[in-house]
């Protein structure tokens, strides 16, 4: 497997009752690159974020975080049953055995081999599915599409309540104060975020008095709090001025270099899609459709035809 | 008038305006309890009976429990966000334990005479009192005994929010009421009456007025600064807590559960931890209830207990601390006091036919409506009262009242 891949998503369906949201979808996140999702409205690209962070089980797939797998659904067992009786010719997951597969097939077997190195797992009935706090313990944080920062909080306290989950202390030794000089920590190191976004000034206002651009801003300092390596971003660019979305642009190329972050982002914003973009992967209706460097997407027939038939609509 | 509860900045990136107003409010918040515990300590002692001083004493007495009883339900309801009826049975699990721990060993043949004197045969002040005396002997006893009172309570609490906690706002409601209509049941059954004495009342145990100095022939009596003291102290924990950096999850939690957890906040976790906290206190509050009324029966703990309580967090402000304490103080005073003389049939001379009985319900009632209705905020908000701030609201008055002109004339045009 290789080294640079941060984040590597196999397989991964997630259907609500008879909605597939997502179909199979598999990517990968290069460490140090700006990654793309885009599609047409209700494609299914929140979702995969959901999957990815822990607030979705998947119905299947594999998802893996520098290597260790963090969410992991296979159908077997229990799962494959309901699995398998909703039109099971769609799902090709390669975890499924499909009916006619001969078990003694070497491309069968060396594949399972290669799914094993990844996930000693594969192929058992062991679920993983953690919940969306001990995945960003690991280094993956986001943003919404509808933003949700906590609103009865001030600017300063959003950023600082963030920074609790990697705080050293205990219950005892924050009430107690023993612990003062983290919380002092993390004062200063929210100060500092809050001045790389330009927000300082903003400390003491609520939250949501903000304008719409600024609480974006807002929300992807409160993810950089949580000290991620991977950063996902769901609509960054949403309810931003020109002029805002070409700031955002640099900023998220700056914090890119800062943090050594890997970024991932779902945006309809094609401008700063192509512009920021080191890969895109295309999705519709669940189900990838194109994935490229930006040049080829902007040529690209299938992309073409999706956007605009959603746009006939 | 108004402060926001998490100001969280540290000393050093304070405004100097900032830094002062918070050393003047320290200080000042010093200066007044000192003053207040003294006056408490006055009126236990020195002042003559009569009808205030009796009306008085046990209105701060109770008061003050209830004060804490609403700030223990505030954190968890006003500051966590977890809708949870379950104060009554944790009170009265903290009254129970209190009581029982605490009824002298001499007392249990008359107090359990039903159940053969009882499974339990010590008593945690008479075991102090036989070394530090009988004064000094149940302030210690009773201290502890309060503390075990809180953490029994607060490992209920652990037992029963595993499963409860997983519940959305609706169902943790109805649960948590169903577990304390279940206390009040177990507690009166008879079958566990060698413990708890099944239906009948707890009496004899250390109350208030055995919280005492005798020196000589004098005896000083301590009972309403005992209950400031816990109350003081246990209020004082919780706002330490809440401007903790946990207090700041509990928000989050409150504020939005998704963001929270997606900001690595285990959910669980902190719902745990406040569950326990409030319960803990609900406990406390029990066990100093049971000191405040002398005898303890479970039948009283019903769950119109707990929304009394509720009332009140909402009346002083869901989400302030200093909100749940005037509250407390003021539905106290005027349920047990201030409105009395409308079941008494009578103003001062005048006979008033339909001042009876049960009048006093329908005025309280219809009072606690309408601030419901019309001031659904509460008193303070979600803001906490502090001397600065009051100072300012009083400064500031004018330039209000000129404002409000402006933006009169404003709309005007
Ligand atoms: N919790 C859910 N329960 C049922 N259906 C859901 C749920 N979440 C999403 N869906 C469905 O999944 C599909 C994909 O939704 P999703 O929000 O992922 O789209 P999207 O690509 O993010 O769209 P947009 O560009 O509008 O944000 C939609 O049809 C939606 O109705
Ligand atoms: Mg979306």
């Amino acid at each position: 497997m290789n080294e640079d891949i941060v984040l590597h998503v196999e397989n991964v369906t997630m259907q609500f009752g008879g909605v597939v949201a997502v179909n199979n979808l598999s990517l990968d996140v290069p460490k140090g690159k700006i990654i793309a999702l885009i599609g047409p409205n209700g494609a299914g690209k929140t979702t995969a974020f959901n999957c990815i962070t822990g607030v979705y089980e998947p119905t299947n797939g594999l998802i893996t975080f520098n290597g260790e797998p963090i969410v992991r659904n296979h159908p077997v067992g229990a799962m494959k049953k309901t699995y398998a009786g909703l039109n099971a010719d769609r799902y090709t997951s390669k975890f499924v055995l499909p009916k006619e597969f001969d078990e003694s097939d070497d491309a069968y077997e060396k594949r399972k081999e290669a799914l094993k190195e990844i996930d000693k797992y594969a192929f058992t009935d062991t679920q993983l599915a953690p919940t969306a706090d001990k995945i960003t313990n690991c280094g993956i944080a986001r943003t919404f599409q509808n933003i949700r920062l906590w609103k009865s909080m001030t600017v300063f306290d959003n950023v600082l309540t963030a920074k609790h989950m990697r705080a050293k202390q205990n219950l005892f030794s924050a009430t107690f104060r023993t612990s003062i000089a983290e919380e002092n920590r993390m004062k200063e190191e929210t100060v500092q975020l809050l001045e790389e976004q330009n927000l300082f000034r903003f400390k003491d206002d609520l939250a949501t008095s903000l304008p719409y651009g600024l609480q974006r801003r807002l929300e992807i300092a409160r993810a950089l709090a949580t000290n991620p390596t991977l950063l996902l971003l769901d609509e960054p660019a949403a309810g931003m001025t020109p002029q805002e979305t070409v700031e955002l642009c640099e900023f998220i190329k700056e914090i890119r270099n800062k943090y050594n972050l890997s970024v991932f982002l779902i945006e309809h914003h094609m401008d700063l899609v192509m512009q920021i973009s080191d890969y895109i992967y295309v999705i519709d209706f669940g189900s990838e459709i194109a994935q490229g460097v930006p040049k080829d997407i902007q040529t690209n027939q299938a992309v073409i035809n999706a956007y605009l038939g959603a746009d006939n609509e | 008038m108004f402060k926001k509860i998490n100001n969280a900045l540290n000393p050093s990136l304070r405004h100097p305006e900032q830094e002062r107003a918070s050393r003047i409010n320290k200080v000042g918040a010093i200066i007044l309890l000192a003053i207040l515990y003294v006056f408490l300590f006055v009126l236990d002692n020195f002042l003559p009976a009569g009808s205030f001083t009796g009306m008085l004493i046990p209105v701060l007495r109770k008061g003050a429990i209830y004060a804490l009883l609403c700030v223990s339900m505030n954190l968890l309801n006003g500051f966590t966000g977890l809708f949870s009826l379950g104060q009554a049975g944790f009170m009265l699990i903290g009254g129970y334990a209190y009581a029982i721990l605490s009824i002298p060993a001499s007392q249990h043949a008359a107090v359990y005479q039903y159940f053969d004197g009882g499974a339990i045969q010590f008593s945690i002040p008479e075991f102090f009192s036989s070394f530090l005396g009988a004064g000094l002997g149940s302030f210690v006893g009773s201290i502890i005994c309060i503390i075990i009172a809180g953490v029994i309570a607060a490992l209920f609490a652990a037992l029963i929010g595993i499963p409860v906690l997983r519940l959305k706002s609706d169902y943790l409601a109805i649960a948590t009421l169903g577990f304390a209509e279940i206390i009040r049941a177990i507690f009166q059954w008879n079958g566990f009456g060698i413990i708890t004495n099944g239906s009948n009342l707890l009496r004899k145990y250390t109350a208030l007025s055995d919280i005492r100095w005798d020196i000589g022939s004098v005896s000083l009596k301590f009972g309403t600064v005992f209950v400031f003291l816990i109350v003081t102290i246990c209020i004082l924990l919780i706002v330490l807590l809440i401007n903790s950096s946990y207090g700041r999850a509990f928000n989050a939690v409150r504020d939005d559960e998704i963001s929270a957890e997606a900001m690595g906040i285990n959910l669980f976790k902190h719902k745990m931890m406040s569950f326990i906290i409030s319960s803990f206190f609900a406990g406390v509050g029990g066990a100093l209830l049971a000191m405040y009324q002398t005898t303890i029966q479970s039948a009283a703990f019903t769950s119109a207990m707990t929304y009394e309580i509720l009332l009140m967090v909402v009346i002083g402000g869901i989400g302030s601390v200093s909100g749940s304490g005037i509250a407390a103080f003021l539905y106290i005073a005027a349920n047990e006091w201030w409105l009395r003389f409308l079941d008494s049939g009578s103003i001062g001379s005048i006979e008033v036919s339909f001042f009876r009985g049960g009048f006093r319900k329908v005025i309280f009632s219809i009072a606690i409506m309408i601030i419901v209705l019309f001031f659904s905020r509460g008193i303070m908000g979600d803001k906490e009262l502090s001397i600065t701030g009051v100072i300012n609201w009083f400064k500031n008055r004018k330039e209000r009242k000129l404002a409000k002109k402006i933006n009169a004339s404003k709309e005007g045009e």
